[in-house]
């Protein structure tokens, strides 16, 4: 075991494993995260905590994290590149935990265009591999970055990200080589909806013995409704929502879209079950927490096993 | 070279107010060449100045003159014989010109007229881009002559984020990916191995000011060096 952590448990054991996602709320307040993890308690194995997701200022994700521990959930900690250089990190993912932290998820970070400070200063000291080295480095050597020694190391589970989606689609492959070289033990996917491309980037990274090396997680995300499914083909970067889904969704009643986005998300996560290369699916209830229980219910991954 | 922009009309004035006699010092250099603060820019802007001046009641007595380059001290030295008969200079070099007549003349106020914005090339009159961010560490040679420190908003070193759109960058559909143009630039070239392998985190040299005195000059220069 390299962090011991539930998720670790849950993948070594090659129990197909089901992660969530909580952000933080844009202001000091407790209860909001409180009420989201309520949702997602039992419900998953682990639940990413996002860094100042689109660039838009939110509580720290390492608080949020331990607020997310204090409620029962395991916390993925989401590190993002464009806020902090190598010495805030580091020092971060010490704290992190020391604060009972123990899956971190390593991200270059949208960016700051995006969000609520467009006219920030960007850093990108490090980029999102030299900063799955350095956690490795910390983790497995005991050394930060510069080379000095660490006293008590910290011992993380390693995540990162892969949107087989993205141009150059060649690439994507070789990216994710590099990645789990870097000291990635797990995958999860930007979210899903074209089928078929995913389909071929799963059996190419089968065909290289990448999902052997790492565990990759497919990202799932249910759509709310029609304007949703507009919104992330259009507005989104990186994905890819192909024009039969927008169909199905606008082929039926406002009221029913919600409804038919969770059955097109149960259909994915029935397919990934029985894909070979794949040990888990990604949740991504965007700003629906409340609908993980009815999701997962109706995919049919409760119980959650207990590791 | 370097790019510069002219500083709006009213910021200049602010920096300019309270000083009668002003000289407007232009540079025949880089920004000369991308037309931001040679002599016609620097006749422009006095023009300009004057002009505005007048219309509000301000006294304001404005000369120019300019020089091959402000980054040089032999060509900087052709405005001693002029400074002591005005009370602020203007200056119409880049950063590093503003800042060395600064240095020479400690006892006048120096102002920038100019944004100096970035390292680039002139794409067509009038049209210049960004390519180089002077980092310290150049990494052209594995990227295929396509520098992601500058091109990528994100300056990663080891291929693209999950954001291209198309073969845009996520900030913008009207720019490329840098990094979609380096793997497209390596395949042609049968060299995708530069960048398959990992880049470690680079020494970003910006710490404290840069300064290089070349090997031959060392020994010239080693007393001030200390």
């Amino acid at each position: 075991m390299k962090s011991g952590s539930r998720l670790e448990k849950i993948l070594v054991e090659r129990r197909f494993a089901l992660t969530g996602e909580l952000g933080p709320p844009r202001g000091a307040d407790i209860s909001v995260v409180k009420e989201k993890a309520k949702h997602l308690k039992g419900m998953v194995d682990s639940v990413n905590i996002t860094d100042n997701q689109t660039a838009m200022v939110r509580m720290a994700s390492w608080a949020a994290s331990v607020l997310a521990i204090q409620e029962g959930l395991e916390p993925n900690y989401q590190m993002v590149c464009r806020d902090r250089n190598r010495i805030a990190m580091q020092s971060d993912i010490l704290g992190a935990y020391a604060l009972g932290i123990r899956n971190i998820i390593c991200l270059s970070g949208d960016h700051p265009m995006f969000g609520d400070h467009p006219k920030s200063k960007k850093v990108f000291d490090i980029d999102s591999i030299q900063l799955i080295c350095a956690v490795k480095r910390m983790r497995d050597e005991g050394k930060f970055m510069s080379g000095s020694e660490i006293a008590v190391k910290p011992e993380m589970f390693i995540g990162a990200a892969l949107n087989p989606f993205a141009e150059p689609f060649e690439f994507r492959e070789i990216r994710m080589a590099k990645k789990i070289e870097a000291g990635a033990d797990f995958f999860q996917t930007q979210c899903i909806f074209n089928m078929k491309r995913f389909r071929e980037f799963v059996t190419r990274a089968n065909d290289l013995g990448l999902t052997e090396k790492a565990y990759l997680l497919a990202g799932v995300t249910p759509l709310k409704s029609l304007g949703m499914a507009r919104h992330m083909k259009n507005n989104v970067p990186g994905i890819d929502v192909p024009d039969a889904i927008i169909k199905r969704i606008a082929g039926v009643e406002k009221k029913q879209q919600a409804d038919e986005g969770i059955t097109i998300a149960c259909e994915q996560i029935e397919e990934f079950k029985a894909m070979k290369g794949l040990a888990g699916v990604h949740l991504m209830a965007i700003e629906w927490e409340h609908r993980v229980p009815e999701i997962v219910e109706r995919a049919k991954l409760l119980p959650r096993p207990q590791v | 070279m370097i790019i510069g922009e002219v500083k709006p009309l009213e910021e200049i004035k602010s920096l300019i107010k309270g000083y009668r006699k002003i000289l407007n010092t232009g540079c025949g250099g880089c920004t000369a060449v991308c037309l931001a603060g040679g002599q016609k820019e620097v006749d422009i802007l006095n023009t300009k100045l004057a002009l505005s001046c007048k219309a509000e009641n301000t006294p304001l007595e404005i000369d120019g003159f300019t020089v091959e380059r402000q980054c040089e001290v032999a060509f900087v030295s052709e405005f001693d014989r002029m400074v002591g008969q005005y009370d602020a200079i203007l200056s119409m070099a880049c950063g590093a010109g503003v800042q060395f007549l600064a240095e020479r003349y400690p006892d006048k106020p120096v102002f920038p007229a100019i944004n100096s914005t970035f390292v680039g090339v002139n794409k067509d009159i009038g049209w210049y881009e960004e390519r180089c961010k002077c980092c310290g560490d150049c990494v052209l040679g594995f990227t295929g002559g396509i520098c992601p420190v500058t091109m990528c908003a994100k300056s990663l070193f080891n291929g693209p984020c999950g954001g291209p759109q198309g073969e845009s960058c996520e900030v913008s559909k009207d720019i490329p990916c840098a990094w979609v143009a380096i793997y497209k630039r390596l395949k042609g070239q049968n060299r995708l191995d530069n960048i398959r392998t990992i880049h470690t985190a680079r020494d970003w040299r910006d710490q404290v000011q840069g300064r290089i005195i070349l090997d031959q000059y060392k020994s010239r220069y080693v007393q001030d060096v200390k």
